[in-house]
């Protein structure tokens, strides 16, 4: 990175010019703060004021206050944090369980190439199913429980891990390959010293997708069987019809979520210090 | 002399659901001990196929690849090899992508990090041992590269167009630098390259491919003049420009019967955009 050594003369006006650009670019970042934030706000105030005007209807959508409300009360009552803990162990457990598993069963393609040309019409069809639809399975299988409702969750990130990491550890450029095998590098050394480690990052970039697929079959699961979870507490409103639950639930789930996104983002540019894909 | 390199009788051919493509026909070929070896032609003379016959990455369909008398049946650590491009792990720093020899023979240690530490000092990159591929200039890293293959000490290296991704400048420094090198250890050496000039300024010895199959077609010795000198001063000695000339008329020289086929592999010559 060759920067420009300025003279004496000339560094007043490169450095003004260096000064100009940055506040620019700072009032921009700024401007899109405050407009993320007035969103947000505005949103929140014309919900409040349709419901109140009678503009929405109140039982189904409730009003910002009331969840805020009902939040407060669900914490302080020690309800909230239970139910959250809960579902976020589980999302945690599925989507890690599903990338592991995802990225084993690539490995093992990437292993036997001959399994992996007999195998892909199924892996084909396994991947256009709808997986939510094993849950009945999964309850009857391992029992209505924390366990079923984690299978839900690997079985719908599995298959889509398996293909993606799959499909990257074949493009890996054939080079890499070759400078393993010139220094007699053994099959599990290519694998180990080329493949894998050039696929972190679509392993890395899995897992996070893998996040918002785990929420899914983590509810759906809790939907199904759970006696505690966000999931619960979404179904145990609507059978109350108490829909400020519902949308308290879902606010819930939208934070923590984010949350578990901006964690696993966090440990991606941990993982990869100085890597940079050519 | 002793033979570092026999090649008898190599044919090979790339099997497709296509059918078979004869790459290399029937290559007889001997390197001596501390050789430089250049093999030129146009594309499509299985240049690089002769470079992984001889690296043993693939197998001969016919004949056989004998190393100081020994048949060569896979990779093997006594013979290093330079690809067209450096192929550093991205993933690895400089230091660590040149010890990744050591570590797949299961011999990382802190004799192993001493001697490239010290290769690296000696081929300007001291400094550069924590950084990484990208931070590193091209030329750099083709050096990084030759490191890695160099610290492992093989007998005989291979240069599949190592210098051809490089600017002019920096490939005559490292050419120059790879010259140095091998004369330095007594390294038997192939270089496989589309450049004439640098066929002619780095090498004992020119084979003269022919295209489609790989055929030799002719053998041209260097003059002592120029191949005792370093390639970028051989360049100007008196007797290189009619060297050059000389591979050049060889290698458009229309082969007996076939001209109009032989002039279509001389204009392939062309350098590569």
């Amino acid at each position: 990175m060759a920067r420009a050594m300025p003279g004496e003369r000339e560094s007043g006006w490169i450095r003004e010019l260096e000064r100009g650009y940055r506040s620019r670019a700072r009032r921009v970042t700024l401007l899109v703060r405050i407009w993320q934030a007035a969103l947000l706000i505005a949103f929140i105030l014309l919900w409040e004021a349709a419901v109140r005007h009678g503009r929405l209807d109140e039982l189904l959508f409730s009003y910002p206050s009331k969840i805020a409300g009902m939040l407060g009360e669900l914490a302080v009552s020690g309800t909230l944090v239970p139910h959250a803990l809960t579902t976020v162990l589980e999302t945690t457990a599925g989507f890690a369980l599903g990338t592991l598993g995802g990225t084993l069963l690539a490995a093992l393609l990437w292993w036997f190439p001959a399994a992996a040309r007999v195998l892909d019409p199924y892996l084909v069809v396994l991947n256009s199913l709808p997986k939510v639809a094993l849950g009945p399975i999964f309850i009857v299988g391992f029992g209505p429980g924390y366990l079923s409702i984690i299978m839900t969750a690997v079985a719908v990130t599995i298959i889509i891990t398996t293909l993606t990491i799959y499909g990257r550890f074949r493009e890996i450029d054939a080079n890499y390959l070759k400078v393993v095998r010139l220094f007699g590098g053994t099959r599990w050394q290519v694998f180990r010293l080329a493949v894998l480690p050039g696929s972190l990052p679509t392993i890395v970039s899995a897992l996070k997708v893998n996040v918002g697929l785990s929420w899914v079959g983590v509810i759906v699961g809790e939907f199904l069987t759970a006696k505690r979870g966000l999931g619960y507490l979404i179904i145990y409103g609507f059978q109350v019809f108490n829909f400020t639950l519902v949308l308290s639930s879902l606010i819930v789930i939208g934070a923590v979520a984010a949350l578990m996104y901006g964690f696993v983002s966090l440990i991606e540019s941990r993982l990869s210090p100085g890597y940079r894909v050519r | 002399m002793d033979v570092m390199l026999r090649l008898s009788g190599v044919s090979h051919a790339y099997v497709s659901p296509r059918g078979a493509t004869l790459a290399v026909d029937g290559l007889n070929l001997d390197v001596a001990a501390g050789e430089f070896v250049s093999l030129v032609g146009p594309s499509g003379c299985g240049k690089t196929t002769i470079l992984n016959l001889m690296a043993g990455l693939l197998k001969p369909s016919r004949g056989t690849v004998e190393l100081a008398g020994e048949p060569v049946s896979g990779p093997n650590p006594r013979i290093g090899y330079m690809l067209q491009q450096d192929y550093l792990f991205p993933w690895r720093n400089i230091r660590d992508n040149a010890l990744i020899g050591f570590e797949i023979a299961g011999a990382r240690g802190p004799e192993a990090i001493r001697r490239v530490d010290r290769l690296l000092a000696e081929f300007g990159l001291a400094g550069s041992a924590r950084r990484y591929p990208h931070e590193l200039s091209g030329g750099m890293r083709q050096r990084a590269a030759l490191v890695r293959t160099l610290v492992r000490e093989p007998d005989v290296l291979l240069l599949d167009e190592p210098f051809s991704a490089l600017d002019l400048l920096i490939r005559h420094q490292l050419e120059d630098l790879v010259w140095e090198t091998v004369r330095g250890r007594g390294v038997t050496a192939v270089l496989v390259t589309h450049d004439l000039e640098e066929a002619a300024a780095m090498s004992d010895r020119v084979v003269i491919l022919n295209a489609s199959p790989g055929r030799i077609r002719a053998v041209l010795d260097v003059p002592a003049s120029i191949r005792t000198r370093q390639p970028s001063e051989a360049r100007w000695e008196k007797e290189f420009g009619p060297l050059f000339h000389h591979l050049k008329e060889m290698i458009q020289e229309p082969k007996g019967g076939g001209a109009g086929h032989a002039r279509g592999a001389g204009e392939r010559m062309d350098p590569r955009t």
